[in-house]
């Protein structure tokens, strides 16, 4: 079905085609498996951490809960809303490139891009202000307000996942922004438009770590 | 992906068509090749050069151990220098040699596919691995590494030397393996070649893809622990040190929650090579194919579940040490399924003892060895006492090298003919086999015995009366070399020779024989049908390759 | 590509829903947090399970698990079940260490640090300088 749309629109031999495959439905389907693989490790990875911080947390409930008051519930909050809005525009911008619609992929993947850069803004007044208290990890930490010394680990974890996590959120960027050109210079169209897809899932994993990092680093109680 | 290796516009004959694939392309193409085969090549050369480099190491540290004290090197070198052996087998040697050097070059074409799924990303893996190795190599030359290849905190946070250098070397070294994995695991899915259904495979093909879910599930996680040891190193946060109120166990957790699975896959894939020769070597089918087939993918998961069995003596708590002595037996279900299948399968055959098939046999004399020991490893009681001993390093060396390598080495020779297209010489072959079966059951099984007396692993200083069986050991190192060299010797002399190799010397029934050898660039002039069961040695060959001859 | 072409012709209003539902459930899990269900592990579960809520939202709508082959969402959810085991042994390992220390090893602790003997690291807290491993393992043996 879908190869047969293809032949319809680019005769036998779609260009984009590599050779090993038979046709250009096995070739996005693969693309799209060997993404979700990629996914999957990026999920145990991030989860090293999780484990840590949990293993952690369970063993220094008190820690956490001070370490935890020193972080802005509502930056959190706008950060996440960032997030979400971010992954629908993203969304919307894979829809446009299926249907053809060049104008609104690339109106939709500036959005993308503006949440993202907002998200940045936002972590970038948070680590500032942490800075500022010397809410540091490990050796580093100079907090003088008192609390369980292991406070110290917890900003540790903190800086560690919400840092790894930011890492990936520049990266997105530099995706997002890369198939941006390439949607302008009309390489996409509804036969094939992998790569917008590709990015697409990789900016959604990034949304769906921050998900759980906001609960669980913001609303301990 | 997709801009490079466009099809032709038309189906007709492109001008390399015909042409093997070792001689398609200059020299300097091999840098940048997407093909699945002159990667599996280059990662050959690779893993052999640091085959060598392990063994001169290890063979340093023998030297040392041949007498109480010091010999020629003080002892903070000589925990340098099995440090670099460790790492350079574990790292660079064992992990990427047989899936990154045979199974790339075996793979697509046994699922009768032109490549792997991604080739760039198979070019891409290649070159981390380079660059992984020469970080590492960075990391030795300036200030080395003396916590053995584990870096278990805290001594690793606290030792002097390139632990963070060698730390990331070991992270770009995961990265390179995930892409491996990746690739197989989609290339398995989405490549078979028409009427290969998943019980068609050939059973080489199920013991790589269960070693893929290991590499993309637990290679990530020793990513992870590497960068929180960084941290630990640079920012002091803590969380594997008791004195800020963190756990070295839980060091111990991370670490081995990646290498135990990754002890899974160095085994699988000699496990994956054993499954191919033995049906071919003697002719017959396979006994029991989907129990063994099954059995890999078995191993692959309870892999996840044991690796607490490291950690029977470092603190961790009493019944988290007896859920996971459990669980390790039933590694043993498995294991026991496929070495009894390939002896099943051996059964009446007519076996032919070529080299592959000799190397074959060592590995159930040798697997038998190491897998039972390990039993006596994973009763917790036992453990308490072998622990740290020289036991284990007999133990792991038996698995790792004797069943392991001695299966890359049945591989080597099984396929070397289709990589390069020549025969080597037989006769040398088998005396290098037997030298090297002498060599290593002569080094390490005195080490069961100095184990079991009590001798401790990692040791530069023993008492005198170890001295006997730490000789007997170190003369056994030497019979190894010699085979070694023996090897090296006739294969790279069978590569000066003009082409001589058959198709299919073995008479095996996999696709790979069905081409010529070397293979063309593609493969495969059309994509094969396959209509058989693999292995149907009952009945007449029915090649399922059209077009060659 | 012609059911994926189908199933886009509605889907831009099933995305809309679905983001309107994930700013919902942000709104509730903040709102939680401020009430106190009587135990701070209650409070834990219920922001866990919102979040999973969420993810399952993106994972299934965003990420198009929906409609994909299924390999794509057993890829996922195994990922998350091996990351399952990856916590649940080191948790049996920390939460059951207090309860074999052998008798007469067991260290004196406050009642208010009771919680913390059960962690190698209580007892080298106080003494700093000490070899680590050492003091980190004495509770332990």
């Amino acid at each position: 079905m879908s190869s047969d749309s293809h032949v319809a629109e680019h005769g036998a031999e779609p260009a984009f085609r590599q050779h090993h495959f038979i046709n250009a439905e096995q070739q996005f389907d693969t693309s799209k498996l060997g993404m979700w693989l990629f996914l999957a490790t990026e999920i145990l990875m991030f989860g090293g951490l999780f484990v840590g911080y949990g293993l952690m947390q369970s063993v220094y409930p008190e820690a956490w809960i001070a370490g935890h008051h020193h972080l802005d519930r509502i930056m959190g909050a706008i950060n996440t809303v960032f997030l979400l809005c971010s992954s629908f525009t993203m969304v919307m911008a894979v829809h446009s490139a299926s249907t053809n619609n060049k104008g609104k992929t690339i109106m939709n993947l500036l959005l993308t891009l503006g949440f993202a850069g907002g998200f940045l803004v936002i972590k970038y007044f948070e680590y500032a202000h942490k800075f500022h208290d010397g809410l540091l990890p490990g050796r580093f930490f100079s907090y003088h307000g008192g609390g369980p010394a292991e406070q110290a680990m917890f900003f540790g974890f903190y800086f560690c996942m919400t840092g790894l996590h930011g890492i990936h959120v520049l990266i997105g960027m530099i995706l997002i922004s890369w198939i941006t050109l390439r949607t302008m210079k009309g390489e996409f169209s509804s036969a094939y438009y992998t790569p917008v897809d590709l990015v697409g899932l990789y900016w959604h994993l990034v949304d769906l770590i921050w998900i759980y990092l906001f609960p669980l680093l913001y609303l301990v109680n | 992906m997709a801009d490079t290796l466009a099809t032709p516009k038309a189906h007709g004959h492109v001008e390399h068509h015909d042409v093997d694939y070792l001689h398609d392309g200059s020299l300097l193409s091999w840098l940048t090749t997407v093909d699945h085969k002159k990667l599996g090549v280059m990662y050959l050369w690779s893993v052999l050069f640091m085959f060598f480099l392990g063994g001169v190491f290890a063979l340093l540290v023998r030297l040392e151990l041949f007498a109480p004290g010091k010999q020629f090197m003080d002892a903070e070198t000589y925990n340098k220098v099995f440090t670099l052996h460790g790492a350079i087998m574990v790292f660079l040697f064992i992990i990427p040699s047989i899936p990154a050097a045979l199974g790339n070059f075996v793979l697509p074409i046994m699922l009768g596919a032109k490549d792997v799924a991604f080739p760039r990303l198979n070019l891409a893996s290649f070159w981390i691995y380079v660059v992984g190795a020469l970080i590492a190599v960075t990391a030795m030359v300036t200030g080395g590494v003396d916590t053995g290849w584990t870096f278990y905190t805290p001594y690793s946070t606290t030792t002097d030397g390139s632990v963070a250098l060698m730390t990331f070397a070991a992270f770009v070294l995961g990265f390179s393996s995930i892409l491996t994995g990746v690739n197989f695991i989609a290339t398995v899915h989405k490549l078979r070649a028409p009427g290969m259904g998943w019980f068609r495979m050939p059973l080489f093909i199920w013991g790589m893809y269960s070693t893929a879910i290991i590499q993309v599930l637990a290679t990530p996680v020793l990513a992870i622990t590497l960068l929180l040891l960084i941290m630990e190193r640079t920012f002091g946060v803590g969380v594997f040190d008791p004195k800020l109120g963190g756990d070295p166990v839980l060091f111990q957790h991370f670490f081995w929650f990646y290498s135990h699975p990754a002890v899974y896959i160095m085994i699988l894939p000699g496990m994956a090579i054993i499954s191919e020769v033995v049906p071919t070597m003697s002719q017959k089918t396979f006994f029991g194919y989907k129990a063994t087939a099954f059995s890999s993918v078995a191993i692959a998961i309870v892999s996840f579940v044991v690796w607490g069995h490291h950690m029977f003596t470092s603190g961790q708590s009493q019944l988290a040490g007896a859920i996971f002595s459990f669980l390790t037996f039933l590694v043993g279900i498995p294991s026991a399924i496929k070495v009894f299948n390939w002896i099943t399968t051996m059964y009446k055959g007519s076996i032919s003892l070529q080299a592959p098939m000799l190397y074959a046999l060592m590995f159930l004399i040798l697997f038998g060895i190491g897998g039972l020991t390990g039993l006596f490893l994973g009763a917790m009681s036992v453990d308490i006492h072998l622990h740290d001993t020289y036991f284990v390093v007999a133990h792991f060396h038996y698995v790792m090298m004797g069943s392991t390598a001695i299966a890359f080495l049945a591989g080597l020779h099984y396929w070397w003919p289709k990589m390069f297209g020549r025969m080597y010489n037989e006769s040398a072959a088998r005396v290098s086999a037997v030298l090297v079966f002498i060599g290593f059951n002569t080094t390490f099984l005195p080490q069961f015995l100095l184990g079991s007396r009590g001798m401790p692993r990692r040791y530069y200083n023993y008492l005198p009366e170890f001295q006997f069986l730490h000789q007997v050991s170190t003369v056994g190192s030497w019979i190894l070399a010699l085979g070694f060299v023996i090897m090296a010797g006739y294969l790279f002399a069978s590569l000066r020779k003009k082409m001589d190799a058959p198709a299919n010397p073995w008479h095996g029934r996999s696709l790979e024989w069905q081409i010529p050898s070397p293979p063309i660039t593609h493969n495969f002039h059309e994509v094969p049908v396959i209509t058989t069961e693999p292995y149907d040695y009952y009945r007449p060959f029915e090649p399922s390759v059209k077009g060659h001859h | 590509m012609s059911d994926h072409a189908h199933a886009h012709s509605s889907s831009a209003r099933i995305y809309v829903v679905i983001l309107a539902a994930l700013l919902v459930l942000t709104g509730v899990t903040v709102g939680a947090a401020y009430v106190n269900f009587g135990s701070s592990s209650i409070n834990l579960i219920i922001a866990v399970l919102i979040a999973t809520v969420k993810a399952t939202l993106v994972a299934m709508f965003f990420m198009h698990l929906r409609h994909d082959p299924p390999i794509n969402a057993i890829i996922f959810v195994s990922s998350l079940i091996f990351l399952g085991l990856f916590l649940l042994f080191p948790l049996i390992d920390i939460g059951s260490r207090d309860k074999v220390v052998p008798y007469g090893l067991r260290v004196q602790a406050q009642p208010a640090a009771q919680k913390k003997a059960a962690t190698p690291a209580a007892a080298a807290g106080g003494e700093h300088g000490a070899a680590p491993a050492a003091a980190g393992h004495a509770p332990a043996h």
